[in-house]
């Protein structure tokens, strides 16, 4: 019989490094996924995680691993913020839509005004349509006792339809010859989150810096960082220190759905330009792989942001040289999390093998 | 002198970091009480569990009956005639009590005469119970009743005691008192632990004292003092807590009609409670453990909102107030659960101290925590209260049970309280431990503070409180004065012995009060 026994005394400094072991072994287990797709390993590898940085194309994509990292960091330190206290939002892919719909919805508003005013108009709309997003489950959860997990997930899809109805409808560039998507709105310096595209430099960059700024002195000099952790390890401690658990819902899954939100600004006025019928690439479940691989902690999430970042453009590469299946490296992702996790269990736990008794 | 039951000699048994037996010897004979007494930690759950085959010892060897016994697991000690009677029951509450002895039976016979052999055996050995009750109905002792009668279905030769009494009333423990005394004039040997030495004295022919693992001493216990024996288990004279005698000041904390339904499905309507506690005063609040103490203890927190005026301080309505409010006017509180609930098991001694501490330490600015004075708290507390511990970075899970009951003690009453509520404040605690515990809760009260001692530790509220009221499934009784109460009286203001004859004990108690 296998039972997993709880560790006495688990490891103070293990769950630092199983982030790395966990890539070491999806870089493995990736590896000889590529192998039975009749690839050579060591190349698919190489060409995932060097190239993009060191390899001779690396002046092109170098720019692009903060692009891409930038809406990563964002979500994730929202998220990680509610996973402290225990909170579980997962339908920050909804939230990103939502603000980038609000945002966007505000930028096209003013076509074809030019006015310095109207981005950071553009930014607020997008954190208010994330924050709202995320206050449904929030206010669902605090009044109903739902599941903040299943009402955030579900409110994805409802986002999703949503962005495919703006997109045909309300939003539709009214000179694009009927094709659906809206005007473009990166190229309007006005409305365009770019500061200078060809250096890879946007606005979403600038914040998702200034959040793990804010987030780092909120964990671990103020005291409602100190709250957010002492929900998530000792609950009833918590209400014991006088924290008010509601509250501590509405803050955590408002600030990870208004940071959300920016991000999907930031995208959608940048990288993407319009909003169209998918344009969202699953940045927000992919922060959910950030937060942990980061240990839910701002620098930790800064480099697990860049990892995955790096992941994106090394598969696009892959898929265009080797000629790699593009759902190769969501699989690569996933196992990634999945090895994260396994490592993190054995850190608290030890398997037991017990002999078989009569009892 | 006859050969012994039992003969243990040399039992040595050694976990990672700690040797929890260290050549352990004693015997015990035929038809003996024999008492095995030792503080938390001393090793006595591991020797009894190598006894009834669920530990291996290193070395060592022991004989039955003259012969060799090493049992593998608890099915061959118990062949061989080896019962035990765990501290915490494994009892299912939806099943009544002839399934439950039939679950922990080899070959259980038919239900019906199962059902008849059970009242045989608690007539014969005066434990009264129905086999055809839920378990889910029964009290704690009656509980214990259903485990025991388990127990001599075996006809066991030697019963096994794992701190019996812990859950009991005093009327309950009179009733097994009686039942120990039968079985031992049956024949049956009874391996007794505990750490009430008052008990032991009553009821034990020999105690073999464990400290840190080893055999320290063997003594007939109605020949030895409980102090000399106490001494004997903490290896220290023990400082007896003094106070000197003040005169109670003005109510400070005014409780009137409290009656509060939980937020947890499974836990205790408060009922109509009322009592006042002056400044200067201890409060001691008895009773069997699931009665509304944890209820009690979080409406006066903070941690549940009560009705306006049913909670006063100093004229001062806070039933609205939360844990930070409260805190602000002096009322701290000590909950039972030092993991979890006291303190945050993985957090560090600072971040525990900032946990209650930040109002009244002033730990905050601006809500920016101050960590240079967070720790200079933990250290304070550490030092004052004597927490054995590397420093204040250590997770308060890495603390004994004693150490951190001592800090968390410590951290609220270094923050001179004006009402201080504390619930089972030396639960788990060794002796010289709780002995500082219940000194400076004393100390507090001298300077002025009211307190109020929730407890199952009758010896502790008699020494220690004032006034004395006992909790029943969320009722409070009269508040008496605590000198002059005999253990009969406190006994029935527990309620009684949740037992059918006791019962008429109360109604007649009814009748004298309300006569």
């Amino acid at each position: 019989m296998i039972r997993l026994e709880k560790r006495p005394m688990p490891s103070r400094t293990l769950p630092m490094i199983t982030p790395v072991i966990a890539v070491i072994i999806t870089m493995i287990a990736g590896g000889a996924l590529f192998a039975v797709l009749g690839k050579d390993p060591i190349e698919a590898i190489r060409t995932i995680f060097w190239d993009p940085v060191f390899g001779e194309f690396a002046f092109y994509y170098r720019p692009q691993l903060l692009v891409k990292a930038a809406p990563l960091i964002l979500i994730a330190i929202g998220l990680s913020l509610g996973f402290r206290a225990g909170i579980w939002n997962i339908g920050a892919e909804g939230q990103y839509i939502m603000g980038a719909i609000t945002g966007a919805a505000v930028g096209l508003a003013f076509y074809p005004t030019e006015s310095i005013f109207i981005f950071p108009l553009m930014v607020v709309a997008a954190a208010i349509g994330g924050w709202a997003w995320g206050m449904i489950p929030a206010f669902l959860k605090v009044r109903f006792g739902t599941n903040e997990i299943l009402v955030s997930l579900m409110l994805v899809y409802v986002a999703q339809n949503l962005l495919s109805s703006m997109a045909l409808g309300l939003l539709k560039n009214p000179e694009g010859m009927g094709f659906p998507g809206s005007r473009n709105i990166a190229t309007n310096a006005s409305t365009s989150s770019w500061i200078n595209e060809a250096a890879g430099l946007h606005w979403g960059i600038v914040f998702a810096f200034i959040a793990v700024i804010f987030a780092y002195i909120l964990l671990y000099r103020h005291i409602l960082g100190f709250n957010i952790q002492l929900s998530g390890e000792a609950p009833r401690a918590a209400r014991f220190a006088g924290v008010n658990p509601t509250r501590l819902i509405l803050f955590c899954l408002g600030v990870s759905g208004a940071l959300a939100g920016m991000a999907g600004l930031f995208e959608v006025a940048g990288p993407a330009g319009q909003i169209k019928i998918g344009f969202n690439v699953g940045y927000g479940f992919t922060a959910i792989i950030v937060a942990f691989l980061g240990r839910l902690h701002p620098v930790g999430i800064v480099l697990a942001a860049m990892l995955m970042a790096l992941t994106y453009i090394g598969g696009e590469l892959a898929q265009g040289t080797l000629g790699l299946p593009s759902a190769a490296i969501q699989v690569f992702q996933g196992m990634l999390l999945f090895f994260l996790l396994a490592l993190d269990l054995l850190t608290n736990y030890r398997i037991a093998i017990l002999p078989r008794r009569a009892f | 002198m006859t050969k012994p039951l039992l003969a243990i000699s040399g039992l040595t048994k050694a976990y990672p970091g700690v040797v929890a037996n260290d050549d352990v010897s004693f015997e015990i004979g035929e038809a003996e009480v024999h008492a095995l007494l030792g503080e938390n930690g001393a090793g006595k759950s591991t020797l009894v569990k190598m006894i009834y085959g669920l530990v291996k010892p290193d070395s060592g060897s022991m004989l039955w009956q003259g012969s060799a016994f090493a049992p593998s697991d608890p099915k061959t000690a118990r062949a061989s005639g080896v019962a035990m009677v765990f501290q915490h029951f494994s009892l299912f509450e939806a099943l009544n009590v002839a399934e439950n002895v039939a679950l922990g039976m080899e070959n259980p016979p038919p239900m019906r005469d199962l059902a008849r052999r059970i009242r045989e055996v608690s007539e014969t050995y005066g434990l009264p119970l129905d086999p055809d009750r839920t378990v889910g109905d029964l009290s704690a002792g009656e509980r214990q009743r259903v485990e025991i009668i388990r127990c001599l279905l075996q006809d066991p030769k030697l019963l096994i005691m794992d701190e019996p009494t812990s859950v009991l009333t005093p009327q309950e423990v009179e009733i097994l008192f009686e039942t120990l005394n039968k079985l031992k004039a049956a024949g049956t040997s009874i391996l007794y632990i505990s750490h009430k030495l008052e008990e032991i004295r009553k009821l034990c022919d020999h105690a073999t004292i464990l400290r840190l693992g080893k055999n320290v001493g063997e003594c007939v216990p109605a020949e030895t003092s409980a102090r000399d024996m106490a001494e004997l288990m903490v290896g220290d004279t023990l400082q007896t807590p003094t106070r000197s005698a003040e005169k109670a000041g003005e109510v400070v904390l005014d409780v009137a009609d409290l009656s509060l339904t939980p937020s947890n499905p499974f836990g205790t309507s408060l009922k109509n409670i009322t009592f006042d506690v002056r400044a200067g005063e201890i409060l001691g609040l008895g009773g069997v453990a699931g009665n509304g103490q944890d209820e009690l203890l979080a409406a006066l927190s903070g941690e549940a909102r009560t009705p306006e005026n049913t909670l006063k301080v100093n004229g001062q309505s806070i039933g609205k107030f939360g844990p930070n409010r409260r805190r602000e006017l002096g009322i701290l509180a000590a909950p039972e659960e030092r993991l979890g609930h006291a303190a945050a098991p993985d957090m560090s001694l600072t971040e525990n101290a900032l946990l209650t501490g930040r109002i009244r330490e002033n730990l905050t600015s601006n809500g920016f925590v101050k960590w240079a004075g967070a720790t200079s708290f933990a250290e304070n507390i550490i030092k004052a209260f004597d927490v054995r511990t590397p420093g204040p970075h250590v997770a308060a899970r890495a603390l004994s049970g004693g150490n951190l009951q001592k800090f968390v003690i410590g951290r609220e009453v270094l923050q001179r309280p004006t009402v201080l509520i504390v619930n089972q404040p030396t639960w788990g605690v060794d002796a010289a431990a709780a002995a500082a515990i219940r000194q400076s809760l004393m100390d507090l009260a001298a300077e002025g503070a009211a307190i109020v001692v929730i407890s199952q530790d009758l010896d502790e509220l008699m020494e220690i409180s004032d006034r004395f009221g006992a909790l029943n499934e969320g009722r409070l009784s009269d508040i008496r004065a605590a000198a002059g109460l005999t253990i009969d009286e406190i006994g029935l203001m527990m309620g009684g012995a949740h037992g059918m004859e006791v019962a008429q004990v109360q109604d007649d108690a009814a009748q004298g009060a309300s006569a």
